[in-house]
């Protein structure tokens, strides 16, 4: 039988697979040693490669980055995590100007293979500073590279590909995701950088989305079959480079587009595929593309304000049915329970942290 | 003192002087199009410091860069030609003088935005020490830099791992037209700032070349000796304009007053007489060095004009390795 693996334990384990394979690798990061272990994501890496190779830093998140980019230019693969994306925002000087831009500003000479782990969720109160969605800056920036994996077989697979990328990857991990399990083969293994998946076949639509919204377009997929409309649903994985290819080629199959993105709107990343589809596909589209993202507002606190904040299957169900002109479906009329408050990802799941 | 060091040292300052004041002279060609940040009279600090290293030790720099890359041993015609844009630049092109490289110098790049360079260095410091090498790091930075976040976290980390590091600080006392007293409490003194972090940490005379070499060959043998990071700063001052070719006393920031007294405090000129006073050098091997730096920077500038622009493929090429 297959071996299955949590979404954290596929992330240890390319972790721990990278630093045996390849003795330059390190990774540093609040918390790396704690006994959390940055939601166990870097248990035990630290007796089996030792201090030097798997250490907790200061709090300094821009001061730290420039170190791990200044010890990359010599040989070394740093790994940086950060728990919460929004800590990681002190750094994008760092990030942006400097190790984006450095094998490009100095004609090649030199390189930067870093890989930031960023951690984004919802839930539980997380609030507008620990739970937002900034993927589209990463994309806007030339020189990174932006992953955000769905299923623990590509945490894994795409974290060994971001370790041995010569550039900075941006790897955006969500917590909801932590939980989840699959098939996650023992011997260390890549998924290639810049391909997308294409998670469920279907002929009426293609639905694309990433990350912990896969999770919600796939069940949505599931009603949207038992009223005969079949989705193709398409996990990005990789936002830069972009494959457009594989969701072009969805789109001139089944002629309608819904981009199911979870973060803000405005010149979000789902605004980004859909300029993509329109430049490249027009003549295939039989309804405008839409785009099911947040609202532009911060993340509201109360459980009561962040269940209306964040998009769920009805809401992706019913955006797919109009772009057939098709009328709005209640939870109710599709047997839609919900047997768990909305603002945790399982039972598992208790907060607070 | 060695006398070919202070020879070798003299001939640095002259060289840089020299080569800054070929820039300014040709700039107004407008065949260099990139912002250049000249360092003439800031020369003593770079030389100084770089005396002290070998060739396998790292430098790197910040926006104002050209003479910390030449005293290290940066090429001379690859940054002419980066300067003018050219594909046989030390960048190929894509940085300009505020990018300067030579990989083989062991100059590993300078960067402009005000102290972004600092943790980078200190990054190298820290490779070195992850690979066992026995190697120093040199960051230098100007007094602006000192005020940037990352200046603080950089020294917290190197005294944290007692890294090989040597944080060098030019003050010039302006960062573009603002004064120190603007941005800095007058009693700060950031060695006093550094020694808090527990960081080894001296001052002096940027203008005095031998100054700068005795401070700084102290602060190398403490971290040759396992006892981590070294704050150095000197006092020196910008003669040129913030940014180009011109003189810029005239429009208000400083007095005319003031750039006289630092030009009466040139660290070429100084050194000269010293050395002439010590029989060191001779005033016809002062001519023979003179010539041979016109020559050789004649050359630089040939190869420089006589090069080619990137092609167009150029563009897109690097953006990932």
């Amino acid at each position: 039988m297959p071996r299955e693996l949590n979404y954290a334990q596929a992330i240890l384990e390319a972790t721990d697979q990278c630093m045996a394979e390849d003795p330059s690798v390190y990774i540093m990061g609040l918390g790396v040693t704690d006994p959390k272990g940055v939601f166990g994501t870097t248990l035990g890496l630290k007796d089996k490669h030792g201090a030097k190779r798997v250490l907790d830093m200061p709090v300094a998140e821009n001061g730290m980055t420039g170190i791990a980019i200044g010890s990359a230019l010599i040989g070394m693969r740093p790994i940086m995590t950060h728990q919460r994306i929004d800590f990681m925002l002190l750094s994008f000087d760092q990030i942006i100007n400097n190790a984006a831009k450095w094998h490009y500003m100095f004609g090649g000479k030199m390189k930067v293979p870093l890989t930031i782990r960023l951690i984004i969720g919802r839930g539980w109160g997380q609030g507008p500073q620990h739970s937002q969605s900034l993927q589209a800056i990463f994309t806007h920036i030339p020189g990174l590279k932006v992953v955000m994996p769905f299923t623990p077989y590509d945490a894994k697979g795409l974290l060994v590909s971001a370790i041995r990328d010569n550039n900075p990857v941006i790897f955006i991990e969500h917590r909801w995701l932590y939980n989840v399990t699959g098939i996650v083969p023992e011997e260390i293994y890549a998924v290639p950088l810049g391909k997308a998946r294409n998670l469920k076949e279907g002929k009426d639509i293609t639905i694309v989305s990433s990350s912990h919204m896969v999770l919600e377009t796939m069940k949505a997929a599931d009603y949207l079959e038992r009223d005969s409309i079949t989705a193709e649903v398409i996990d990005i994985r990789t936002l830069k480079p972009l494959d457009n290819e594989t969701i072009i080629n969805s789109v001139e199959k089944t002629g309608r587009l819904l981009v199911v993105d979870g973060a803000c709107h405005t010149s979000g990343f789902a605004a980004e595929i859909i300029a993509t589809v329109t430049e490249k596909a027009f003549g295939y589209l039989k309804s405008s593309p839409q785009r099911l993202t947040l609202p532009d507002l911060p993340t509201p606190t109360s459980p009561a304000l962040a269940n209306l904040y964040y998009p769920r299957t009805i809401d992706i169900i019913n955006m797919a049915r109009s772009t057939f002109n098709l009328p709005d479906k209640t939870e109710e009329e599709l047997g839609i329970k919900h047997d768990q408050p909305l603002d945790v990802p399982d039972k598992t799941f208790t907060g607070p942290f | 003192m060695n006398q070919e060091i202070q020879k070798k040292m003299y001939y640095d300052m002259l060289r840089i002087r020299t080569i800054e004041e070929a820039i300014a002279e040709r700039y107004s060609e407008w065949e260099m199009r990139c912002p250049v940040h000249l360092c003439v009279g800031q020369e003593g600090v770079a030389v100084g410091v770089c005396a002290n290293l070998n060739q396998q030790d790292y430098v790197m720099s910040t926006h104002r860069s050209h003479a910390h890359y030449l005293a290290k041993g940066g090429n001379l015609k690859n940054m002419m030609a980066e300067i003018y844009g050219k594909a046989t630049g030390c960048s190929k092109g894509k940085g300009g003088s505020m990018h300067m490289v030579d990989l083989d110098a062991g100059f590993l790049g300078a960067t402009p935005i005000v102290g972004s360079i600092i943790p980078v260095a200190t990054g190298l410091a820290f490779g070195i020490t992850l690979k066992d090498e026995k190697r120093i790091s040199v960051v230098f930075i100007g007094d602006a830099s000192t005020e940037e976040g990352v200046f603080s976290e950089s020294l917290n980390f190197a005294a944290l791992k007692k890294l090989p590091v040597i944080f060098a600080c030019e003050n010039n006392f302006f960062s573009v037209y603002s004064p120190l007293s603007v941005r800095q409490p007058a009693e700060r003194d950031n060695t006093a700032i550094a020694r808090a972090y527990g960081i080894y940490a001296d001052k002096g005379n940027g203008n005095d070349v031998l100054d700068v070499y005795e401070i700084t060959k102290k602060a190398v043998s403490q971290i040759q000796d396992g006892k981590g990071p070294a704050y150095l700063e000197f006092e020196t001052y910008r003669w040129r304009e913030h940014c180009g070719p011109n003189f810029d006393n005239d429009i208000g920031y400083r007095t005319e007053e003031e750039y006289v007294k630092w030009r009466n405090r040139c660290p070429i000129e100084s050194f000269e007489n010293k050395l002439k006073g010590q029989d060191i050098l001779a005033e016809a091997e002062i001519n023979h060095i003179k010539a041979e730096i016109e020559s050789e920077i004649e050359e630089a500038f040939a190869f420089a004009k006589n090069s080619p622009f990137p092609d167009s493929i150029e563009l897109y090429s690097d953006l990932y390795a």
